[in-house]
């Protein structure tokens, strides 16, 4: 019989009750998939009172959603809400309101592409799209993870006084049932304090939040915000380290390696991917090639060092990333670069998983096999498993003139899967 | 490890089956992984749903192009969607039909496959004497549990009993356990039409 | 439409055949030229009554602009079962962009039309519940205010459907939604003053605002013709029953639509410039609890126990109705017929048998 503690649930499930275990008193529900069992977990936790005081507002959009945390923290209550794509596009004005004004909102990110086309499907495009936000920006590699980094993302946003969102691959993590043990509320209790709240609207003692900064004082308050996040570069070890004692698990961090210390390849991913890529790491490593992994946990605020460190006595790094800089190129890539520049590391850029497209082990121990006989040029951007003939008819289409038409039409009627114009 | 696809359409519980079973694998102490496909919300839809078991922790995510085992919830997806694909010689599949392989058209399939782990059951009908709804997600466990002998009814039963309320869960239990001994029958028979 | 005394044999429905209309009266549908704007091959469940709704509107729409039509939908159910990857059920230039934004979107394709001297050709809006009455409200709102020549079609199943049956600010008081359950001594969805877009959009004082519901398609034509002979911003808010969502069963989705006018809970109108110009009366009026208990969504106001305080307080909600749009012709009918009328009727239609489940017979 498995231990105590353990259970087996949906992702969506376990986060649902870890974030009612840390006592959030105001939840702001707005419903996207993937992120719609959460929203209505916590609901039900609420009406049965089990969560309780807490105030669980049906908002009208995303927008609505964040900006009603935006009033509620700004009044002291620890505030929580959860999206993904689309909706966090529409709160992004209130996103960089939220983290401008510094109050530690804790939002889910149940990661999804973005449109258009409209995708309902993985991808991290929504919250690479708002990493400069001023968000702290957490990703989760397992459903046990996901649960653990909301107690630490409570904790970490209130110290520093910035919101957090926690990233967990939309239905990859969010509607996959496995084991997680999830935080009880005892024990969140006794590792995350009350909300005290760096300021509040209160009036025995008004304050004014959100007043107009002009030239003379602007950078300086934008630069307080940058060293902030970078303060949190300290601080989440320490909460991670601090959160194994009290629950006697990891989760969290910055960095984590697998099989990475002596690797001469190492790649690197954020995410549930991560547990594909060490199932392939092993095969390899069966077969003797000295290869690693490496996981970025923390993506915002970027820990340079540690992935220098990590990185930087491998021959060659894969970056292997579900986003990318349309028109520049990869986004992990572009700071993995960064960190390790000066050193004679050869680093891919690859690109997989987008809108939702399953990476598979056989594609990546394909891409690995091809790295490593040096069939892979480094310098431009790859995409795995692109068909490549496609794209290239599309493109010759769209230089014949006339009224081509959507893109997304001619693939697939080229696809042959887009039946005959009817009547 | 174990790889079970399963195969219906929204609305035939395909997603909480893939679930069952995971839960049925956790109590056994095994670890266990249940997803499913997507798409919105909509019933008629094909889905299909997946579920891994293994002894130590499973760390992978791709959908399962390489199932060890099939449960087929809806017979009409049989020459809609390529049921089969991936499935392996020593390969487990049990249909939920109360028609023949060869009414079915999938004769050829029984050729590929070793008689005694390609089966049906009438999961619907037992459904529906003891559920009062042809909703065959449960009883189609409880004849995975006969026929592969991975995962004993016993535990089949508590995660249905966990999943859904005291009636309803002992209904569904009474149609697992139905489907279990009509399975078993099968494999006792030496042969099979 | 001028009166006609009709006999005519009843053959188990409450719907009057199209042979026994006049040609010109008949329903687009029954049109051998209709556009089928909305083809088939979409992949929308059994029974959607926004499927049914959208496909007579838009017919309607088309036969009165003659062909002449651009429609802008926003996310929901009706983009994503007629879009369903990779194909189109669109037989007219359509676009999706997102989810709150269709009025908007509308107002730029008319805009552009305008600028380009090509106001001949018309535009539509589309939308559910979820992207008018929530998070395309503000858009909305301008696109009435901007009096733009649009003419906005919201189809109200009255919660979020797509995502999996989340409360809306549409949803009615003690329905039972994913995040509205009735847990703990919650009647479902919280009794609140609702959002009465309809009456929103009279107060934005527009040239035309309809209700209609799907039980009478012929009236919904009449609609849209009658919206599409003015220019500026229309609205019509249509009444569309989601078996799936509101468990009930696909064979009871006009049914639905006909009881939640019959009881008074969805007044059938038309206004002008801010001024109510027509009421469709009710014929036979019901109580709300038959129209109510053909649905799952409200099973906990009748199991384990009959909620007779939530009943009552829905039932007021009817009451009011009629009496604040004068629903019934003819104060004298205000008393209503008792529960067994429409149960006598129900006995002779010609059903499937309950409990047929998803249909498809396990072979």
């Amino acid at each position: 019989m498995p231990s105590g503690s353990l259970e087996q649930l949906e992702g969506s499930a376990a986060v649902a009750r870890t974030v009612a275990g840390c006592r959030p008193e105001v939840i702001a529900a707005y419903p996207i998939s993937p992120q719609t069992h959460i929203v209505e977990g916590l609901s039900d936790l609420v009406r049965t009172g089990e969560l309780a005081p807490c105030e669980y507002l049906m908002v009208e959009s995303e927008f609505a959603a964040m900006s009603a945390c935006i009033g509620a923290s700004a009044t002291g209550a620890r505030a929580y809400t959860a999206t993904a794509s689309q909706g966090l596009l529409y709160m992004a004005e209130a996103l960089y309101n939220a983290s401008g004004l510094g109050l530690p909102i804790v939002m889910t990110l149940a990661n999804r592409a973005i449109g258009a086309p409209i995708n309902i499907w993985n991808d991290h495009s929504d919250s690479m799209s708002q990493r400069d936000s001023g968000w702290v920006q957490l990703y989760a590699e397992t459903n046990q993870e996901a649960a653990d980094l909301h107690v630490q993302a409570f904790r970490l946003a209130e110290e520093i006084s910035l919101p957090v969102m926690v990233c967990m691959d939309g239905f990859i993590l969010t509607h996959a049932y496995e084991e997680v043990d999830v935080p009880r509320p005892e024990q969140v209790d006794e590792f995350l304090p009350a909300f005290a709240p760096r300021q509040v609207l209160d009036p025995d003692d008004p304050v004014t939040i959100g007043a107009m900064v002009g030239p003379e004082a602007f950078t300086e308050v934008k630069y307080l915000m940058h060293a902030k996040q970078m303060q949190a570069l300290d601080l989440i070890p320490r909460i991670a380290a601090e959160f194994a004692e009290t629950f006697d698990r990891e989760a969290g961090g910055l960095v984590r390696g697998y099989r990475a210390d002596d690797a001469e390849t190492i790649v690197v991913a954020l995410g549930s991917v991560l547990g594909t890529i060490e199932d392939v790491v092993d095969e390899l490593r069966a077969d003797g090639v000295s290869i690693g992994a490496l996981g970025v946990k923390c993506f915002r605020p970027y820990p340079l060092e540690e992935v220098r460190e990590a990185l930087g006595g491998a021959e060659r790094v894969v970056v292997l990333e579900k986003a990318f800089a349309v028109g520049a190129g990869g986004i992990v890539g572009q700071n993995v670069r960064l960190a390790l520049a000066g050193l004679p590391v050869t680093v891919y850029d690859v690109v997989a998983g987008l809108g939702g497209r399953p990476i598979t082990a056989k594609s990546l121990a394909g891409l690995l096999g091809d790295v490593l006989s040096d069939r892979l040029d480094p310098r431009p951007l790859h995409f795995l498993d692109l068909d490549r003939e496609l794209v290239e008819r599309e493109l010759e289409r769209q230089h014949a003139g006339g009224r081509p038409g959507p893109h997304a039409e001619n693939m697939l009627r080229d696809l042959g899967i887009v039946a005959a114009r009817s009547h | 490890m174990f790889a079970v696809r399963i195969h219906g359409r929204g609305g035939q519980g395909v997603v909480t089956a893939a679930e069952l079973l995971s839960v049925a694998a956790f109590m056994e102490g095994r670890h266990a992984q249940a997803f499913p496909t997507f798409g919105s919300e909509r019933s008629g839809a094909p889905v299909v749903s997946f579920c891994r078991f293994d002894d130590r922790p499973i760390r992978a995510r791709e959908p399962i192009a390489e199932p060890d085992a099939l449960l087929v919830q809806d017979p009409t997806l049989l020459h809609q969607v390529d049921l089969f694909a991936g499935l392996g010689a020593d390969g487990y599949v049990l249909i939920n039909t109360t028609r023949s392989l060869e009414a079915l058209g999938i004769s050829e399939l029984a050729d590929r496959l070793r008689a005694e782990r390609l089966l049906t059951v009438p999961a619907s009908e037992l459904a529906r004497e003891h559920v009062g709804r042809p909703l065959p997600n449960a009883a189609l466990l409880g004849g995975f549990s006969a026929l592969t002998g991975l995962l004993s009814i016993g535990s089949v039963a508590e995660a249905i009993r966990q999943r859904f309320g005291a009636r309803v869960g002992e209904q569904n239990v009474a149609a697992a356990e139905a489907a279990f001994a009509h399975v078993e029958a099968q494999l006792r028979e030496p042969s099979r039409a | 439409m001028p009166y006609q005394q009709l006999r005519y044999y009843q053959a188990g429905t409450f719907v009057v055949g199209n042979r026994l209309l006049p040609p010109e009266q008949r329903s687009v549908q029954a049109r051998m030229d209709r556009s089928n704007t909305l083809t088939c091959g979409h992949r929308a469940c059994r029974g959607c009554g926004e499927a049914l709704g959208a496909r007579y509107a838009l017919d309607a729409a088309m036969r009165a602009t003659k062909g002449q039509m651009i429609a802008a939908n926003a996310t929901g159910c009706l983009e994503v079962f007629s879009t369903p990857f990779p194909e189109s059920s669109w037989q007219l230039p359509w676009i999706h962009s997102l989810f709150g934004n269709a009025p908007a979107v509308a107002s730029g394709v008319a805009a552009a039309l305008r600028a380009k001297g090509r106001s001949d050709i018309r535009v539509v809006g589309q939308a559910g519940d979820g992207g008018t009455v929530d998070i395309g409200f503000a858009c909305l709102s301008g696109t009435f205010e901007r009096n733009d020549d649009v003419l906005f079609i919201c189809y109200d199943n009255e919660a979020y459907m797509n995502t999996g049956v989340q409360r809306s600010a549409a949803t009615p008081p003690a329905a039972r939604t994913a995040n509205t359950k009735p847990l703990e001594g919650h009647p479902g969805n919280e009794f609140g003053q609702g959002k009465n877009v309809p009456l929103i959009a009279i107060a934005h004082e527009i040239p035309y605002v309809a209700t209609a519901t799907v039980a009478e398609p012929r009236d919904l034509e009449a609609k849209v013709e009658r919206a599409m002979e003015l220019r500026g911003a229309r609205y019509i808010h249509v009444f569309v029953p989601c078996p799936l969502g509101w468990g009930s069963a696909p064979h009871d989705t006009i049914r639905l639509a006909r009881l939640v006018k019959e009881c008074g809970l969805f007044p059938v109108l038309e206004a002008e410039r801010g001024e109510v110009t027509s009421v469709s009366n009710i014929r036979r009026r019901v109580p709300v609890e038959e129209y109510l208990k053909l649905q799952g969504r409200y099973a906990h106001l009748f199991e384990p126990e009959r909620d007779d305080e939530v009943i009552g307080r829905l039932q007021e909600i009817a009451d009011r109705n009629v009496e604040r749009f004068g629903l019934l012709a003819d104060p004298e009918d205000a008393r209503t017929l008792p529960g067994e009328a429409t149960a006598q009727a129900r006995v002779d239609l010609p059903l499937p048998s309950p409990g047929s489940g998803n249909g498809k017979e396990a072979s």
